[in-house]
């Protein structure tokens, strides 16, 4: 073999192991249960290979299940616009501060070495019936009985967006901290406010920050069964609750892959679009 | 004006991430029954109870040995991967990153019940295997990410100049290449073994039953009612993720700067 033969085989053979591990974990599993959600699920707890449609059907038809995803949908879009709310001034805050930016940086890295669970878990510290609030309210004297905060809808928001909001922020100082700031001087040399000069300059040229971001705190978001089965309540369940009652409650493997494949598909229609428009590279910055 | 408004928006923001977790940390020193307020003293006898509850324990074993192969086998795919991304033109090197990353892409969810189904159908059932190859593959383009990133600062010449000097490529691998690498290896395995820890989404469809790993110990536990214990067991794992990194980050710097890059 020649030796620009072997130069071109080396770095094939350097990445077989991890495009076979990406192949035989991933892909082929996909395509594996995009099979299995043609089989059914008999009485006897059996499958019954095949191509029936009867999972698709139900998933596609059936107003419990479209309820849910429109629903998991909302929430994952609340979500997504208060995560934008909140840390848009704050990315912009690090991004432009002189002093000690390193600290803040580092302190917007510590959530994501934080485990999910106990994030998500802490809330009920905080707002369960002898939390903090409950127990400072009853001290002041405002109410006498401790109330029931948790639970519910807005929790569940709650919980996601303290979980997905250094995603956000993340982003968007990416994008901000890449603007330099003399286009801004310029704009209020000319006679724009600063007000203008942000609207009108840096908040443009962050856009493409905020929406790696907003993809993110949606596609992660909407993804999410655990947020509601810790701090929502027994109606607050989303998509991805269907698919974890479906496979590991009822054991109905071609009906949770069915659901499975809805949600991916769903979801990979927006990460497409956002590829489409704005590229992976984006999103791969605020990741690395 | 403008500019405090948006400092103390900005405070208020930091308070709304840590201050939860603080109460976590707080609470887990209360020497009450309960795991609520009020506090009634400082005590340490949550920890003391962590230590002597086996189930917890066993939980922590099987994360730690999870997190330590996944991190060992993740980094060495993601570092054999990375070299050759950054280190040789290969055609296609985008669609090659593309599917490298993939598994980032595709929600937790439905990667695990693919991932679940289909190694069952392979004979495969619920066991630490599964939740093994489940780590893999999810912390493998963390690893890909972060190795690669700081592969490309690492010079090439220094690697040319041990090659002109008389040393085999395997030489040159392992005693240029390697050293230099090390910071980003360690980085990788790093990374990778703090995901795997904290992981819940995948290992709670993939573990066997009576097997627990920390995070879904204490999504169990939560289950009952949430007790002083649960708050102590956090802070050993606040403790453990975030400062095993920065222990890591620290070490990572001495042995840049003995190298000299």
């Amino acid at each position: 073999m020649s030796v620009e033969a072997r130069e071109a085989r080396q770095p094939w053979i350097l990445l077989t192991p991890a495009l076979t591990a990406v192949t035989l974990l991933l892909f082929v599993p996909l395509a594996f249960i995009v099979v299995y959600s043609f089989w059914l699920r008999t009485a006897t707890g059996a499958d019954e290979v095949g191509f029936y449609l009867d999972n698709w059907r139900e998933a596609l038809t059936d107003p419990f299940y479209r309820d849910i995803l429109l629903n998991t949908l909302k929430i994952a879009f609340i979500t997504t616009l208060v995560c934008a709310l909140m840390g848009y001034p704050a990315a912009y805050f690090i991004a432009r501060s002189r002093g000690n930016k390193a600290l803040l940086l580092l302190l917007l890295m510590l959530p994501f070495w934080i485990s999910y669970i106990i994030r998500t878990m802490s809330w009920i510290n905080i707002l369960g019936v002898s939390g903090a609030f409950n127990t400072a309210f009853m001290t002041i004297g405002i109410i006498d009985e401790p109330i029931q905060m948790l639970y519910n809808e807005t929790t569940v928001i709650l919980g996601l967006v303290h979980f997905l909001l250094p995603f956000m922020i993340l982003n968007v100082f990416v994008s901000v901290d890449g603007i330099d700031t003399n286009l801004e001087d310029a704009a209020t040399s000319l006679g724009a406010t600063r007000w203008q000069a942000f609207v009108q300059v840096t908040l443009p040229l962050s856009l493409p920050g905020l929406a790696a971001g907003s993809l993110l705190c949606f596609v992660l978001g909407a993804g999410t069964y655990i947020t509601p089965l810790v701090l929502g309540g027994p109606t607050d369940a989303m998509f991805a609750n269907l698919v974890f009652e479906a496979i590991i409650t009822q054991l109905n493997w071609p009906m949770g892959s069915a659901l499975s494949l809805m949600l991916l598909v769903v979801l990979g229609v927006l990460v497409m679009i956002y590829n489409r428009y704005l590229g992976m590279a984006q999103l791969m910055k605020g990741l690395g | 004006m403008g500019w405090n408004l948006i400092r103390g928006w900005t405070v208020l923001v930091y308070v709304f991430m840590f201050l939860p977790v603080a109460v976590v940390v707080l609470l887990s020193f209360n020497a009450s029954q309960f795991g609520s307020f009020p506090m009634t003293g400082f005590s340490f006898r949550w920890f003391v109870e962590l230590w002597n509850n086996d189930a917890i324990l066993r939980a922590f074993r099987t994360s730690i040995v999870l997190g330590l192969l996944t991190a060992l086998i993740s980094t060495t795919l993601g570092v054999l991967a990375s070299l050759a991304l950054v280190r040789y033109r290969v055609p296609g090197a985008n669609m090659v990153s593309t599917l490298l990353i993939a598994p980032i892409l595709v929600p937790e969810v439905v990667l695990a019940v693919a991932l679940l189904l289909f190694l069952n159908f392979l004979g495969i059932n619920k066991s630490f295997t599964l939740l093994l190859f489940g780590h893999v593959i999810f912390t493998l383009p963390f690893v890909i990410l972060v190795v690669q990133a700081r592969l490309v600062a690492i010079r090439r010449d220094v690697e040319e100049a041990a090659m002109s000097l008389g040393a085999s490529p395997m030489q040159t691998f392992f005693q240029i290449t390697l050293p230099l690498m090390l910071p980003a290896v360690l980085a990788g395995a790093l990374f990778a073994f703090t995901i795997s820890f904290d992981d819940i989404t995948g290992t709670l469809f993939w573990k066997p039953g009576g097997v627990e790993t920390v995070p879904t110990q204490i999504f169990a536990m939560l289950r009952n009612s949430i007790s002083p214990e649960i708050n102590a067991l956090g802070t050993v794992m606040i403790v453990m993720t975030v400062g095993l990194p920065l222990l890591g980050a620290a070490i990572a710097r001495q042995l840049a700067r003995r190298s000299g890059t």
